[in-house]
């Protein structure tokens, strides 16, 4: 124990502020969230922790929740503390409608979040939020899709795409090279299923899908359409495989087909 | 036209707060909307926390807490309310008669301030409990009839808005209709 650890509002010799790393790390640990923007869309998804069979799923809270009726909010991390900052930006959107009887721009609620986050890393006798949050949403009167991300520090930044949690980096990644502009709603669900496959083994039952879409409500993606989502996905990537096999059996050497897993190509 | 009397004829002295329910307001002129704004906010937001919405006699129940407390406060609030609201699962309207010394009851009809000295004699007279909403305009004019008569301000009209399980909608009502006194 080097002893920096002790007191959340205490440097390390070399400047680092260790509890709010380990906060970095609890995000690390939690499930993954990915949002994608599209052209006039933009998309949550969530990896779910599959249920044990004796419980209740109805009435097991969801990652995705609802600040304001055009502000949804998607996290990774620790489900007790997402509760209370949820309940914190509720509080605020509400509070922000009745002062200046306009609802919360996105930007805004992204930045009281992240400066209640912030405010948890430098007071006494409290510990950091050990969750980053996904902000997605649209503006009154305005269709640019919104996506913004925060983190335990207390940092806010904007993004076309990004994931959050668990095996981000692979998520984030896959984000990079497979997202492009003006994506359509078909294109952006398809890529926020696809990219969340990449980590959720389990398919469709482990995932759930949120819609935003200017001046409306948000759209929970039914079971069913996400499982249709994911097989079709599913079908491509074996007919992608196929594809590749049968172009290279023509051209290239045995020795490359041959794979680790022992699976021989002939 | 505006006087020392009034200042808006027009104004829109309602909120809605959440789908199905309507509150209209009378009163101090700062305190109403102040306060309806108040409890549209707390419905809004105890509706995002719990993720359901309120039903009207819970709403109901609510405002009355709140204007009982503000009551017990060194500045009360000094508003009169009526509470119309519709549940959307069993399609049962309710109405409720408030007023700033936090009374509540559920009523057939109702009038607040001095127009209902005129209109509830008539609202006697003619409400039954099956009225649908062709007979309810019939009467509310008769009520609007009876204040061009009698008021002794000069009376400007309502604005009538109408809630149905399927939501809160304006609906166009003559105010410049000419009563001759009987």
């Amino acid at each position: 124990m080097s002893g920096y650890d002790r007191a959340l509002s205490v440097f390390s010799p070399d400047g680092h502020v260790f509890q709010v790393e380990y906060a970095m790390e609890a995000v690390k640990r939690g499930t993954c969230a990915v949002g994608v923007k599209g052209k006039d869309i933009v998309v949550l998804g969530c990896e779910k922790r599959s249920a044990l069979k004796l419980q209740d799923t109805r009435i097991t809270p969801s990652k995705i929740a609802m600040v304001d009726d055009h502000v949804c909010l998607a996290f990774a991390g620790l489900n007790a503390d997402a509760r209370i900052l949820i309940d914190k930006a509720r509080l605020e959107a509400q509070s922000h409608r009745l002062t200046v009887e306009d609802p919360v721009t996105i930007e805004y609620i992204t930045k009281h979040i992240a400066s209640v986050q912030q405010r948890y890393t430098q007071s006494g006798g409290v510990r950091p939020f050990g969750i980053s949050t996904l902000v997605v949403g649209f503006d009154k009167n305005d269709g640019t899709p919104r996506l913004y991300q925060t983190e335990p520090s207390g940092i806010y930044s904007a993004w076309k795409a990004n994931a959050i949690g668990r095996s981000s980096k692979t998520v984030r990644e896959f984000l990079e090279r497979n997202h492009q502009e003006d994506m359509d709603r078909e294109q952006t669900i398809q890529l926020t299923i696809k990219s969340l496959l990449e980590v959720v083994q389990t398919g469709a039952k482990n995932i759930e899908v949120a819609i935003m879409a200017p001046g409306q409500r948000v759209e929970m993606l039914p079971d069913d359409q996400i499982e249709s989502y994911v097989k079709s996905i599913e079908t491509e990537k074996q007919e992608e495989a196929a594809k590749k096999k049968t172009a290279r059996g023509g051209t290239t050497t045995a020795a490359i087909l041959t794979r680790p897993g022992g699976e021989s190509a002939e | 036209m505006r006087g020392p009397t009034i200042i808006k004829a027009e104004d829109d002295k309602t909120r809605a707060l959440n789908n199905h329910t309507l509150m209209a307001f009378s009163g101090e002129a700062g305190d109403t909307v102040q306060f309806a704004e108040y409890i549209q906010a707390n419905i809004q937001l105890y509706t995002m926390r719990n993720d359901s919405e309120l039903s009207t006699p819970a709403v109901g129940n609510f405002i009355r807490g709140e204007l009982a407390r503000s009551l017990r406060s060194r500045s009360p609030y000094t508003v009169n309310l009526l509470l119309g609201g519709v549940d959307p699962a069993t399609e049962q309207p309710h109405l409720y008669w408030i007023d700033y010394l936090a009374s509540l009851a559920p009523v057939p009809y109702a009038a607040h301030g001095y127009a209902q000295y005129y209109c509830l004699s008539l609202l006697d007279k003619h409400h039954n409990p099956n009225i649908n909403l062709e007979e309810g305009m019939k009467l509310l004019e008769m009520c609007t009839d009876e204040l061009k008569r009698r008021l002794p301000i000069d009376y400007k009209g309502v604005l009538v808005k109408v809630v149905t399980k399927d939501g809160v909608t304006e609906v166009p009502f003559d105010n410049d209709k000419v009563v001759r006194a009987a």
